[in-house]
């Protein structure tokens, strides 16, 4: 069997979000901002990216626990 | 020249490393799974629904899509979303429901493979050996058009840039087969949403938004002696091929791009294929392309409308915006990766940077898996080795992946020094999957067809599309290349484009025509049990497989063309 592809996406957007975010959070207010219209977007962005790496870890480990019978 | 148009910063190189190891680390992780040539070359059939749909549409991403729509998208405006919403969804929906039934339940492994089965060995051997072909050189023109690029706007050295991608894909496909490819693939399908959706948000925001947008397109349309709205509709002006800057009319449109063109490469183009015939099930195989439609009609937004605002941003000198000059006038081509380094900051530059390089990756990496498939089973298993042990062959398909992996940046190096023989090579792949699609129309729908016929057929149509070629030329161009080099011109056509829309309808209508005259006058050559699972006609209905509605191919098909009439409504 393959392994679930969800795993390694999971991790790999989890871990470019964190580091957007994180990196955003020590910019705030930056003038490397002043191109994307003053918008911290590392921050803004990062939090979506870590969130969507969140979400296939969190379907990934899901489908991993053993399913009581009689389920689908 | 600039040597450094962008500068990406420390953390930019940390997230450019990081997918990098994540590439190879899955190449590494399947390694275990490879056990034989099934395991390699077609995932042994094992991967499920989403993955391949994602892959399927990913595969084709590569180079010309995500640079090349870019800047169609700023000398045509919308009208360049017909590419993705007559010319790809339509024959996507008809791959998923009418002929993936025959792909998958004939159990071929490759595209040429179902040829043979279907008709005769000639007739694999020529579709085998056109597209190893293609396959190589495509990905010699993905590999080369990275480095320029890199060149260009990091000052990255061409070699290093060139080898260091080249081996990564080589690594990881040797490694891990089609599931790696498919697997990256799909991992790229995110990185270009994630990389690019902020740049689309951000400079959309900048110009301040779709109705500014709108109305700057007007004074660009103007200027070319276009009507107000050409920039922005795509419906409106395609009456006379004097009223859009593409100088097609909706007839050539339609039947050329809508029909020949999309049919040919996505019902038939293996590299896409190979990856729907690596689903876990039928059910899944024919969701693949239906999946990958959902995406497919959203990606104008994300691929051309960049290329929209850039030419509105050029024009009012926005912000500083400015492209580099190639030949005294802009070089489009150069677009999102401009737009990336004047929008984002270091973070998310960073991430933009490795989809782009993800992109084309990919593109190469696709046609690098199609490549060693179609060499070690329908060339060297048939013609040069057969009968060898499943060791044998997946051995060959790692050397193969060697081999097309060298002659790609063989052919990388030759495109450096001959950009017009590229510029022939990319025209002929144009038009090289028409007749084919003519082919496999009769081949699944029309039992008599034979062999003779669908050989003839293809050769003669692909020889009526260079006579075509030949005998025609766009306006205001120099007899040769573009066109009229056999001496006489029948006709001129408006623009380049018109001229490839009507290549591939002569092509197509040609292999039509032989095909059925030649089948009708030859005796076909297979007994209809031969013919069951290959034909329509002698092929049961396949069984209702118990799935919920949502993922029944009907429904998805259907909803997938009432999404994409809306978006032609709307963007008429």
């Amino acid at each position: 069997m393959n392994f679930d592809l969800r795993l390694p996406i999971g991790l790999i957007f989890s871990l470019f979000g964190a580091i957007l975010t994180g990196y955003g959070l020590m910019t705030r207010g930056s003038a490397i901002y002043n191109p994307s219209l003053g918008i911290n977007v590392n921050l803004r962005w990062g939090a979506v990216v870590l969130l969507f790496g969140a979400w296939m870890l969190w379907m990934a480990l899901r489908a991993r626990k053993p399913r009581p019978p009689g389920t689908a | 020249m600039n040597p450094s148009f962008i500068k990406l910063g420390s953390i930019d190189y940390v997230i450019l490393i990081i997918y990098f190891l994540f590439v190879l680390g899955i190449g590494w992780a399947l390694k275990r799974q490879m056990k034989g040539s099934a395991d390699f070359f077609s995932s042994a059939r094992s991967i499920p629904g989403w993955v391949t749909g994602l892959a399927f549409l990913s595969a084709n991403l590569g180079a010309q899509e995500v640079v090349g729509m870019a800047a169609s998208g700023a000398k045509y405006g919308i009208m360049q979303s017909h590419f993705y919403w007559i010319g790809a969804i339509p024959a996507m929906v008809f791959l998923g429901l009418f002929m993936m039934p025959f792909y998958y339940g004939s159990k071929a492994r490759s595209v040429p493979e179902y040829l043979r089965m279907r008709f005769d060995e000639k007739t694999r051997g020529f579709n085998a050996l056109s597209f190893a072909f293609m396959t190589v050189l495509s990905s010699g023109i993905s590999l080369y058009a990275m480095a320029k690029l890199l060149e260009i706007l990091l000052g990255w050295n061409f070699d290093l840039s060139m080898a260091i991608s080249a081996v990564i894909v080589l690594i990881y496909i040797v490694l891990g087969g089609l599931t790696s490819a498919i697997y990256n693939e799909v991992l790229q399908f995110f990185m270009i949403i994630f990389g690019f959706a902020p740049l689309v948000w951000i400079a959309l925001r900048d110009i301040g938004g779709w109705g500014v947008l709108k109305q700057k397109l007007v004074a660009v349309a103007v200027d070319q002696h276009f009507a107000p709205g050409t920039w922005t509709e795509s419906w409106r002006h395609v009456g006379s091929p004097a009223d859009n800057p593409m100088g097609v009319e909706w007839f050539g449109l339609a039947m050329g791009l809508g029909f020949v063109l999309s049919f040919g490469y996505w019902c038939t183009d293996f590299l896409v294929i190979q990856r729907a015939m690596a689903a876990n099930s039928m059910g899944a195989a024919r969701r693949t392309p239906l999946i990958a439609a959902f995406p497919k009609m959203l990606f104008p937004f994300l691929v051309i409308l960049p290329g929209m605002i850039a030419v509105a941003l050029l024009r009012d000198h926005h912000g500083g915006f400015a492209l580099p000059l190639e030949g005294g006038s802009p070089n489009w081509n150069l677009v999102i990766p401009v737009m990336l380094g004047h929008y984002l900051p270091s973070g998310l530059l960073g991430l933009g940077f490795t989809a782009l390089m993800a992109a084309f990756m990919s593109g190469m990496a696709g046609n690098v898996t199609a490549f060693n498939t179609v060499w070690t089973y329908d060339i060297y298993q048939s013609y040069i080795a057969p009968g060898k042990s499943d060791r044998h062959y997946l051995a060959m398909g790692r050397a193969a992946t060697i081999v097309g992996v060298l002659v790609s940046v063989l052919a990388a190096y030759y495109f450096r020094r001959n950009t017009n023989i590229m510029d022939l090579l990319q025209l002929v792949f144009a038009f090289v999957n028409a007749p084919l699609f003519a082919t496999f129309l009769l081949g699944m729908f029309w039992r008599r067809s034979t062999g003779h016929g669908a050989f003839w057929g293809l050769v003669l149509g692909t020889l009526l599309a260079v006579i075509h070629h030949g005998l025609t030329i766009p306006e205001h161009a120099a007899v040769g290349q573009a066109g009229g080099w056999l001496g006489a011109t029948i006709h001129t056509y408006p623009s380049p484009m018109a001229q490839n829309f009507w290549t591939a309808i002569v092509a197509w209508t040609g292999c039509m025509i032989i095909t059925i005259v030649i089948s009708l006058c030859t005796a076909q050559n297979k007994t209809d049990q031969e013919l069951t699972g290959l034909v329509y006609s002698l092929t049961p209905k396949p069984k209702e497989e118990i799935e919920p509605w949502y993922q029944k191919p009907v429904i998805l098909g259907a909803v997938v063309l009432a999404a994409t009439v809306a978006l032609n409504f709307i963007f008429a």
